[in-house]
């Protein structure tokens, strides 16, 4: 009796790639889009159509008025980003590493951390005024969070057997945490990066939607009560990139910060 | 430096309060220059010991004394750990400059004295590699060259190659005994595997099962170099049975009571 080396079955332990699926699902979305819009199915102030977004997109950039939008929201994201995140991982580092910090720390955040934060802007607002400070606190304030659990959970989560083996060479407690605990937190802290990243969009797009007279968010807002649908699309579109870019650039940042998980 | 380990004690508290002797009146002592091992069943209180030489626990009672003097900034002990316990963050040279770093040696001068050892192990070649880039028994080399490094009293070893594959295992005995004829390194080699035990050591303790106690301290009556040709002499038989008949009836009980 004979049998084939791989049987039937084989098949199903191994998962294709489909490099050309990939592509083709994208363009297609984008195909059927225009098309659906060139049938006059859907009127263009509903759905305008891609390439009209895309002129539209080349337009305000050349007037200057895309520039000003981008530059005002990436200035709050990127202030509101650092000082969220390096709170974030201070406070985790520090609960995380001292048991009366934790004893302290843990309920407040516990207590707070439920909090939808765009439900504070108004009371942010109250306090800091209506200009940049508001803005740039509640996206603080929404990457604090997960930065400050994900520290704290890498932290406690560092191999109790590395911990031991740095103690027995000889290491005091400065040195557990700068060469121990912090780069085992690293990897959550990078998952606490992408995350706090998603969060600070939202809350960026809802502060500027509330109070803003200028960012990306105020320009979905402004269009979509001047009825300018594409503009309205150029702004989604733009957030969506937004989204891509700081994904990709915090990706590569771990790459280069975490180069032993990079060739796992 | 020889260590005297006198009459010493320790219990635990396990959990809901439970007080468990992990070791009762344990006397031994590792002349300088000597590999001695330690063997026992399950629970005999092992890791325990190796914890207590290295500082990491207090003993209830007895005392723990390294004597002769010790050059200012040498360790009395480093450990090698049966699961390496290299920092994945750390490639093979900055891992085996761990310990000279905590010892405040300059940065190159840690350099030079890591070089030596990287070689010492055979790991040439590898001081750029992470630790998951290193097979098993590279892995443990550098376990080895780390704590080498730091020039300690004693070199502890807990069950140092019990996680690698049987040939393997093989070869690093070897490599081992030839890393200490060369270095002379004064030995505590903890395992569990009592052919490893006599074929490395020049004595075995052997001890019983929780609370562990010196059961015996078996000599091997076996000459330098060890060979594989040994493993076959009455003299290497001889001690091997003399130590399983010693813990035999213990392991039967450590497997009947699932004691792990």
């Amino acid at each position: 009796m004979s049998r084939p080396a791989a049987s039937a079955r084989a098949h199903l332990l191994v998962r294709r790639e489909h490099p050309v699926a990939r592509i083709a699902g994208l363009i297609g979305l984008f195909v059927l889009w225009e098309l659906l819009t060139r049938t006059g199915w859907v009127p263009p102030l509903f759905l305008p159509s891609p390439l009209a977004v895309l002129g539209s997109g080349i337009e305000m950039l050349r007037s200057g008025e895309l520039i000003t939008h981008v530059v005002t929201s990436l200035e709050r994201i990127a202030l509101g980003f650092g000082l969220g995140a390096l709170a974030g991982i201070a406070v985790g580092l520090g609960v995380g590493v001292f048991s009366v910090l934790d004893a302290i720390g843990t309920p407040v955040i516990a207590a707070t951390f439920p909090v939808p934060k765009i439900a504070l802007l108004p009371l942010l607002i109250l306090w800091l005024g209506i200009g940049e400070a508001s803005k740039v606190a509640v996206i603080t304030l929404g990457v604090f969070f997960p930065m400050a659990i994900n520290t704290y959970t890498g932290v406690r989560h560092a191999d109790p057997l590395l911990i031991r083996a740095a103690v027995s060479f000889g290491a005091g407690r400065w040195s557990l945490i700068r060469k121990v605990m912090l780069p085992s937190a690293l990897p959550m802290v990078f998952a606490g990066l992408k995350l706090g990243a998603g969060t600070s969009l939202l809350l960026l797009v809802a502060a500027e939607m509330i109070a803003a007279s200028s960012g990306i968010g105020f320009l979905v807002l402004n269009a979509q009560n001047l009825m300018e649908t594409t503009k309205l699309m150029v702004g989604i579109v733009l957030l969506s990139l937004l989204g891509l870019a700081s994904h990709w650039l915090l990706t590569r940042l771990e790459r280069v910060a975490i180069p032993w998980k990079a060739d796992a | 430096m020889r260590i005297r380990v006198d009459d010493v004690s320790k219990s635990y508290r396990a959990g809901r309060g439970r007080q468990v002797d992990a070791l009762s009146g344990v006397t031994f002592t590792v002349e300088a220059q000597e590999l001695v091992a330690v063997v026992g069943p399950s629970g005999c209180g092992k890791s325990t010991l190796l914890n207590l030489l290295a500082g990491l626990l207090q003993p209830d009672g007895g005392v723990i004394d390294f004597e002769g003097s010790l050059r200012a900034g040498r360790p009395a002990t480093a450990m090698v750990f049966q699961e390496f316990a290299l920092f994945p963050w750390r490639t093979a040279q900055a891992n085996v400059e761990f310990g000279l770093e905590e010892t405040g040696v300059p940065a190159r001068e840690r350099h030079a004295i890591a070089r030596r050892f990287i070689e010492l192990t055979g790991l040439g070649g590898f001081e750029t590699r992470y630790p998951h880039q290193l097979s098993g028994g590279m892995r443990q080399r550098v376990g080895i060259a780390r704590a080498l490094a730091v020039d300690p009293a004693v070199l502890l070893m807990d069950e140092p190659f019990s996680a690698l594959d049987a040939q393997t295992r093989q070869l690093m005995q070897e490599e081992l005994l030839a890393i200490w004829a060369r270095t002379r390194q004064t030995i505590l080699y903890v395992t569990h595997n009592i052919h490893e035990a006599v074929f490395m050591a020049d004595r075995v303790v052997v001890l019983s099962r929780r609370p562990g106690r010196v059961l015996e301290i078996v000599p091997v009556p076996l000459p330098r170099p060890r060979t594989e040709a040994m493993l076959a002499e009455p003299a290497f038989l001889g001690a091997v049975e003399r130590i399983w008949s010693l813990i035999k009836s213990q392991a039967l009980d450590a497997l009947r009571e699932g004691a792990a």
